[in-house]
This record gives C-alpha cells, structure tokens and sequence, in this order.
C-alpha cells in the first residue's frame, strides 16, 4: 500500500552544499543562462543608443537645436541642418497616413463585422502577407509602376484639377513626395488593417447587440458604438503605422528623387532622413559631417520610439478594456 | 532540420574560402572609371588569378573607405584634399589610371540635331534659372534649331562623386555665379534637381525621364545610347566628347605635379573637350601585407602597359606617355 | 417606411459595400504586386542567375549565384546569433521573469524592434565594420539579428505563455526540476508556435536591404570568408534596379522573384504549422 511519505523539512543545510545542490539540479543555471540572454538584449539596446548619443556629439556640440531648423546642408563647409529631411519625412508619411486609414480602416470593419470567420481570417491573412513583402520589391515595383504613372496620369491629372493649389504646382518628374507616399501607404496598409481589426474584435458582441435592439442598422452600430468603442486601438495601430512608415528607407530612396531641399508641391522631389542616411553615410568624412548623419539617426530613432511608445500604450489600454467590459 | 543542412553546406564553402582569402583584394571608389576598372580586373583575373573586387560606390565613399582602413586602395575621379590626406594615418598616392569625359547628356523629344550647349549655360540650367528647353540662352548657343517648350529636368547625383567634382570645377571656371553661389567639390548644395546613385543611377533617371539633363561618363553615355550636347570649350568652339577631344585636352596640360593632383578641365586648346579629368587610383604609401603589396604594384605595372589598351572601346582615353613614365617611378615609393 | 429610415437603410447599404470595396483594394493591391513580380520575373529568370557571377557595369547576362549564397550565409549567421539569444529572454520573460525587470526588458524589446533598419545599420557600422576595418557578412549578420532578437523573444513569450499552468505543475509534481519541465515539456508543447515564429521572423530579415548597405557591402565575385564583403539579394536588387541598364533591371526582378517565393513560402508554411498542429492537453 502507498503511504503518502510526509514531506519531511529539508534539515538546515549549510550555504555553500545547499548552492552546489540547486546548480546540480540545473534550476540555478538554467534561470542564470536565461538571465544571460535577457540581459544581454538590455545591454545590447543600450549600446545601440550610448552609440548613437557619442557619434552624433560633434555636431550637436556645434548645431544644437538649430540643426532641426537649418535648411542648409553642405558637406563643403560642414553647415548641416535637418529641416529638409525632417519635413520629407513627416509629409511622406503623413500623407501615406492620409491614403492610407481611411482605406484600411474601412477593411479592417468589413473584416471585423461583416466577412464570415473563414473569409475574414483568410483574408487578413492575405492583406500580412503585404507586410512580408520585402522594402526594395517594392521599391523595384515602384520604378517602373508608380513612377510612370505619376509621370504620365496622375500627376497631371492632379495638376489640372488642384493646380491652383501651391501643393500640386511644379513640374512633374514621376519621382517624389507625392510617389512616396503611395508606396508607403501600401506598405502601411497591413499593420493599420491587422490592428484595428483585433481592436474592433475585441469589443464585447453585447454592445453590438444592444445597438442593434435599439434598432440601429448594422452601419449605425458599427461606426457609433463599435468604433467609437476600439477608437483607442484604431488610433495605437495609426500610430504604429506611422512609425514604421517614418523608418522606411529603401523603397523611399528609390523614388523620393533625392533633392536636398523642402518643397511645398507634393510633386516636387524630396528627401527623407532614412532616404538621405542610405545615400552618405558610406562616404562622409571629416569630423562634423559623419556626426551629422548619426545626429539624424538619433532624430529618426528618438521620433519612432516616441511614436511606437504611444501605439502600444493605447493599443494595451483598449484590448484589456475590451475584455474588462462586461 | 533546415539549419543542419544548411551548415553542412556552409562549413566546406567557408574552409575553401579562408585558403584563398590571401588572394582578395577589396577596393572601392568611383563609379566613373567603374567599367574599364571591372574590365581589367576580369582580365587581371584570368592572367594572375588575383581577385579584386571593386565596389562602385562613388569617389566620396571610396576616399572614406581607405581612410578607415576597410578597403585595400580606393578610386576617386576628385584628387584628394590636403586636409583629406593629413586625416590619413598612412598616405595615399595618386595614381592616375584614364582620362575620360563627362558628357552633358538630354532627354528631349523634339529636337533634331544635336545640342550646342556653353558653360554659363549649363550653369544657368542647374542653377534652376533656366528651366525650359526653348529658354533664351539654350536658343543663343543653337541658332536656328527648333526648341520644344518642355520643362528641363535637373539630374545631379545624390552620392559624393568624382564626377560631380569634375562638373562644378568646370562650371565654377565658365561662371563665376557658380563659383560664389555653389563652388565646386564631390557633394555640393545643388540648387536644383533630382540626384541619382551613381553614373549608373543619374543615367537611369535621365533616360526615364522625359526632358532631363544630367552629366555623366562618356561610356555610360555611349553604352545607354544617350543624346549628347556640344559643350563649348575656351577656344569658343563646340566640342562633343569623343576619344580624341577627351585625349586632345590632356594634351594641353602643361606639366603634371609630381604629385599627380592636376585638374584638366576647360582646357586650352580647339579640338579639347573642356569636361575632362583624369581619375585615379588612390594607393596607401606603405601596404604591410607583402603579397597583396606584389599583387597592387604588379597590377599597376600592367596597368600602365596593356591596361592601357582596352581604353578606347569603353570610352575612355589612355594616359598621356609623359604621365605614364613618371607613373612607373612612383611605383617604386609603395613601401 | 420613412423617408429617413429610407435614408438610414440605403446610407447602410452604402457605407457597408464601400468598407468592402476597401477591403477589396488592399487584396487587389497584393495581387497586382505579385501578378507584376511573377511575370516580370519568371520571364527575366534563367539558369544562369542561379549559377553564374554577375558580369561587369552594363555587361549583359552573368548571375547572382554569390548573392544567393552570400544572403545564406549572412541570414545563417543572424539565425544563429540572434534565435538563441532571442528564444532565452523569451523562456526567461515567461518562465522565470520577476515583474519589474521582466518590464524593462519587454520594453528593451519592443524598442528594439521599432528600430529603424537603417539606424541598426549604422550602429553595427559603428561597432563591427569600424574596429574590424572591414565590411563583412559577420557585420551583416549581426545586424539582421539584432531585428531577430525581438521578434524571437516575442514569439517564444507569446507562446509560452499560453501553455496551461496544469503542465508545468503536473511536471513538478512528478518531481522534475523546473528547468527540467520548461526544457522537456513546455517548450515542446508550445514549439510549434516558437517555430512559427522563427521562420517569419527569419523571412522577415533575409528581405532586409538597408542595414546590410554597411555592413556586408557587396562583392562581385564569391566572398572568400565571413570577413570579406558579401553580395547578397537585397543589395543586388537595389543597385540593379536603379541602373539604366535594361539587363540589369531583368535581373533584378529575378531576383526580386526568388526573394518574395522564399518570403512567401516561409509565410504559407509557419501559418500551416500553427493552423494544422494543435496544442496537446488544454485545460
């Protein structure tokens, strides 16, 4: 017959037979191994921004704030200002933001409220396949689709129809502001659709229930109550969108036209601080120029991190208050 | 698993890889001199099975990359600096390997000869102050030549470059605006226009894009079938860049520096065409690896001598015999 | 019926076929990028892209057979570094991760991975290519594996997590030491979703172009070594694409073509794994 042996107290051990028993047992070394590796990420993130901080400190020494506003940006005379790339990135993305929510929010309701499970996950599974679609395809896309197109079609017709607006004047080159900003519109689509499609599913079937008792149509319900209700997660997956749309670099290079000044028509060639990185970096020179790069890379990266810091503060508040609502 | 397999074929490649890693030299620099350069490390290649894999990144990349000490020897179409060479930890010296010509080449449909362009011109365009095709100053050079009214689309490159050196020297000579408003070096601030990567990316955009103007190397010109102007040399005559033009003005060179850094462009002479240069190959004083040492100073040698030979089919034109033979004797001062 | 239910009823109709239409776009979106990708690139492949070198500027015909090899050997080297590290943080955020700290290297994480590519390219130039005086595939492997590292970690977490508690404690019941249980029960049970993750992560980073810019640089011919400039896809694709030269666009769009297949393939496959396969012993 089992007895059940009573778990006898483990008598006192002295410190150093009781250490060398717990690594025997492997538990110790295994938490040290994965300590290791978990500190190890600290370490390695923390040397990616001391880096960035050291290399950029010539130039901060010798611009300041004042490198955000400069629009000159001369490697004859070591004069670097940011304003040209910093406005090209804000407006590329921007504008893709433009094209792209209202585009992607649309499906992502249609997703969420009115495809069928299988249809619905099939294709949000198609639309994250856009987002494994490497940067330079779509770039390589880029040249020979959008540009011509712009070239011939769009960027006219924009002029004819909007031409008395300063943003759509200037000649038409093909290569972009306005041709950037498609792209990375494209390539923004899937994390604005997957996103708020999660945060318009989390929202409880009761409200949707409730409205639809009340007698409201099935848009009614959905944009006045469902909406309004994942409005937090829509806004964290806008804002994720825009961070990964401000960090392109390769299909943004590809057709932005690399002009180094800031130009109000949309039509106009630009620049963006990614865009500007991939063309220097690998010939600057000197003591200033190489930290004036650097110095956009820290811009670059002090703006996404504000921005993905946001996207994943909001979306955390809406999925957890979706669930927390009975 | 995947990985296991594809170790199992990794591991023989990497051991066969480090025995020849003695045999590879690693270079970078400009994109101007790219074909030929590609061309007869192929044929070096096949003749002593030394490997030199030259990377086109531009003359501004190639300068840093031997500065950093991350390539063997670079290739710039711009001599180096004299801040350049003092922030070197060992120097550099020049050694010029072609003379070539940048071409001014157009996009333009409509226009049925070729262009006749002049210096203050072609300033005026890329300054942004002439912007159309039928402008007045492009009518002045090209009497009587019917000209459509097309916007002109300025290509410049995005990258430091060689050629863009060669270009703004030649356009800070011819007009004095240029010179105060913009100077001349491998990366200026251009007032206007969109840049391309590369000879390679500004040749791509002007042939895609109609009405562009962009200045690249002869053979890219040639090898893409480009339209390209008369550009006006010093003695007032319009000159396109051919072989002889390019070779005509090195001929007007009166001596070359002993340190090989010489600018040839509107240079004298009827038949020169005023946007030539040299290029060249920017070799460490001192190399401490004795057999890539042997490999870079034996290619040199043959470099001067049938090297030589493969110029003119690629558009380029071979060094003058005088500069050749003060070549081969700084050879002897690679330590 | 009322003339604002009619209103209210067709403005219904309206706005649920337009969110449709949306949805439409976007899938039509992908396809056309595909249809256009497969068709450039199936008529632009050819044996010799598989087995030749590439020829010199402008020269028609040669391969990119050092490119395929040289983006395995850098994507071998991230895997290789950033999966282990990765998949331990993961472990230890889900198995043994105190609250606070667990915080701060969740957020370390996530950072990470917002990142720009450009910039990581940057900080392995800085801290790899600059003291070694040499591009080379080992500073473009790091690179890719410092994206590596968050999306593994995550994944590894993520699907930890969700292995029932019940396990874990019927495993330490029948007296196996913890480590013993993450290593011979948890992890296996969720190794299916770990792999997932993995393999589009993996995908993920072969198609990464910018940081290799710096790093692994490119190279004509085949790399004699980890510590020499390696070609690799994404570079070639960019340098090739922005060419005038017609032969060299075809050859970027083979490349782009075998590029989205191996993106494509690892995306079908790390979704059967984790629709067909299902976890053992829920609840």
């Amino acid at each position: 017959m089992a007895t059940i042996a009573a778990v006898q107290p483990q008598p006192k051990k002295s410190g150093i037979s009781n250490l060398i028993r717990r690594v025997r047992n492997g538990d110790e070394v295994a938490w040290a191994i994965t300590l290791l590796f978990a500190t190890s990420v600290l370490v390695i993130t923390a040397m990616l921004i001391g880096e960035l901080w050291i290399g950029s400190a010539a130039s901060r020494e010798k611009f300041g704030f004042g490198f955000l506003t400069s629009r000159l940006w001369n490697p004859v005379t070591d004069e670097f200002g940011a304003y040209p790339f910093l406005y090209g990135t804000v407006v590329t993305s921007g504008v893709a933001l433009l094209i792209s929510v209202p585009i992607g929010v649309g499906a992502a309701i249609f997703l969420a409220e009115l495809a069928s499970g299988k249809w619905s996950d099939g294709l949000t599974f198609l639309v994250e396949l856009l987002a494994s679609v490497p940067s330079v395809i779509y770039g390589l896309l880029a040249i020979f689709t959008v540009v011509p197109m712009m070239r011939e079609y769009i960027g006219p017709g924009l002029k004819a129809v909007f031409g008395f607006l300063p943003l759509f004047q200037g000649p038409v080159y093909g290569v972009g502001y306005l041709t950037a900003s498609i792209v990375l519109a494209i390539m923004i689509f899937p994390y604005i659709i997957s996103v708020s499609r999660e945060a318009l599913l989390a929202v409880p079937r009761e409200q949707r229930e409730a409205a639809l008792a009340l007698g409201a149509t099935k848009w009614e319900s959905t944009w006045q109550i469902v909406v309004p209700f994942a409005r937090l997660g829509i806004i964290g997956s806008i804002f994720l969108a825009f961070a990964r749309a401000l960090g392109e670099t390769m299909a943004v290079t590809m057709v932005i036209g690399n002009d180094m000044s800031a130009h109000t028509s949309l039509l106009a060639p630009g620049n963006t601080i990614a865009a500007v990185l991939a063309s220097e970096f690998n010939e600057a020179t000197g003591k200033y120029y190489p930290s004036a790069l650097i110095e956009l890379g820290l811009v670059l990266f002090l703006l996404t991190l504000i921005l993905n810091g946001l996207a994943r503060l909001l979306i955390l508040v809406t999925t957890n208050k979706g669930s927390a609502r009975v | 698993m995947k990985r296991i397999v594809l170790a199992g074929t990794m591991l023989p490649l990497l051991f066969a890889g480090a025995l020849s890693a003695a045999d590879t030299i690693n270079a970078a620099g400009a994109t101007f001199p790219a074909p030929i350069y590609q061309k007869w490390f192929e044929e070096y290649k096949a003749k002593t099975g030394i490997q030199v894999n030259y990377q086109a990144v531009g003359s501004g990349a190639g300068i840093k990359q031997l500065t950093e000490g991350t390539v063997q020897f670079g290739a710039s179409d711009v001599p180096m600096t004299d801040a350049q060479i003092s922030a070197m930890k060992v120097k550099a010296l020049h050694f010029p390997t072609v003379l070539g010509g940048v071409a001014v080449a157009y996009n333009v449909s409509g226009v049925a000869t070729d262009l006749k362009l002049s210096g203050p011109t072609i300033a005026a365009v890329y300054m942004g102050t002439v912007t159309k095709w039928n402008d007045a100053k492009i009518a002045a050079d090209n009497p009587g030549v019917k000209l459509p009214a097309t916007d002109i689309v300025v290509v410049h490159r995005a990258d430091g470059s060689g050629t863009s050196f060669i270009f703004t020297d030649y356009l800070s000579k011819v007009s004095p605006d240029w010179k105060t408003k913009v100077g001349a070096a491998a990366s200026v601030s251009w007032p206007a226009g969109l840049g391309g990567q590369g000879n390679a990316g500004v040749a791509g955009l002007v042939k895609q894009t109609p009405g562009a103007i962009g200045y690249v190397e002869l053979g890219y010109a040639i090898e893409n079938k480009m339209t390209y102007a008369d550009v006006k040399n010093s003695a007032g005559k319009f000159v396109k860049p051919t072989f002889e033009s390019v070779t005509a003005a090195a001929a007007g060179m009166k001596e070359m520096p002993d340190d090989f850094r010489v600018s040839i462009t509107d240079a004298p002479g009827a038949a020169s065409y005023p946007i030539s240069s040299f290029t060249w190959m920017l070799i460490p004083s001192q190399i401490s690896d004795a057999g890539k040492k042997k490999a870079i100073t034996d290619f040199l040698t043959w470099m001067l001598g049938d090297g030589q030979k493969d110029c003119q089919a690629l558009g380029y034109s071979p060094l003058p015999a005088a500069v050749v033979a003060k070549e081969k004797k700084q050879i002897a001062l690679v330590k | 019926m009322t003339a604002r239910n009619i209103y209210r009823k067709s403005l219904n109709n309206l706005m649920l076929t337009l969110t449709g239409v949306c949805a439409l776009v976007t899938v039509l979106v992908l396809f056309i990028i595909l249809a256009y990708l497969v068709y450039n690139g199936a008529t632009s492949v050819d044996p010799a892209f598989f087995t030749q070198l590439p020829k010199g500027t402008g020269e028609v015909g040669g391969g990119m057979a050092n490119a395929i090899l040289g983006s395995a050997e850098i994507v071998a080297i991230a895997s290789a570094i950033g999966i282990p590290i990765g998949f331990f943080t993961g472990v230890y955020l889900s198995e043994w991760g105190g609250a606070a700290f667990s915080f701060v290297v969740r957020y370390m994480c996530d950072l990470l991975n917002g990142v720009p590519s450009i910039v990581i390219g940057i900080f392995a130039w800085i801290i790899i290519v600059r003291p070694m005086h040499q591009f080379s595939a080992l500073a473009g492997g790091f690179a890719l594996s410092l994206m590596l590292i968050p999306i593994t970690a995550k994944s590894t977490e993520q699907f930890l997590v969700d292995i029932p508690r019940a396990l874990r404690e019927g495993s330490l019941a029948l007296g196996a030491t913890k480590w013993r249980t993450v290593a011979s029960v948890v992890v296996p049970a969720a190794r299916k979703g770990i792999m997932t993750g993995v393999i589009l992560g993996v995908a993920r980073v072969s198609g990464e172009s910018a940081p290799l810019l710096f790093t692994s640089l490119n190279n004509q011919y085949w790399s004699t070594g980890l510590t020499e400039p390696t070609a690799s896809l994404p570079v070639m694709i960019y340098s090739h694409a922005i060419s005038p030269y017609d032969d060299w666009h075809r050859q970027a769009w083979a490349a782009g073509l075998v590029l989205l297949v191996l993106v494509l393939i690892a995306n079908i496959a790390a979704r059967l794994i984790l629709t067909r396969g299902s976890s053992p012993a829920r609840g």
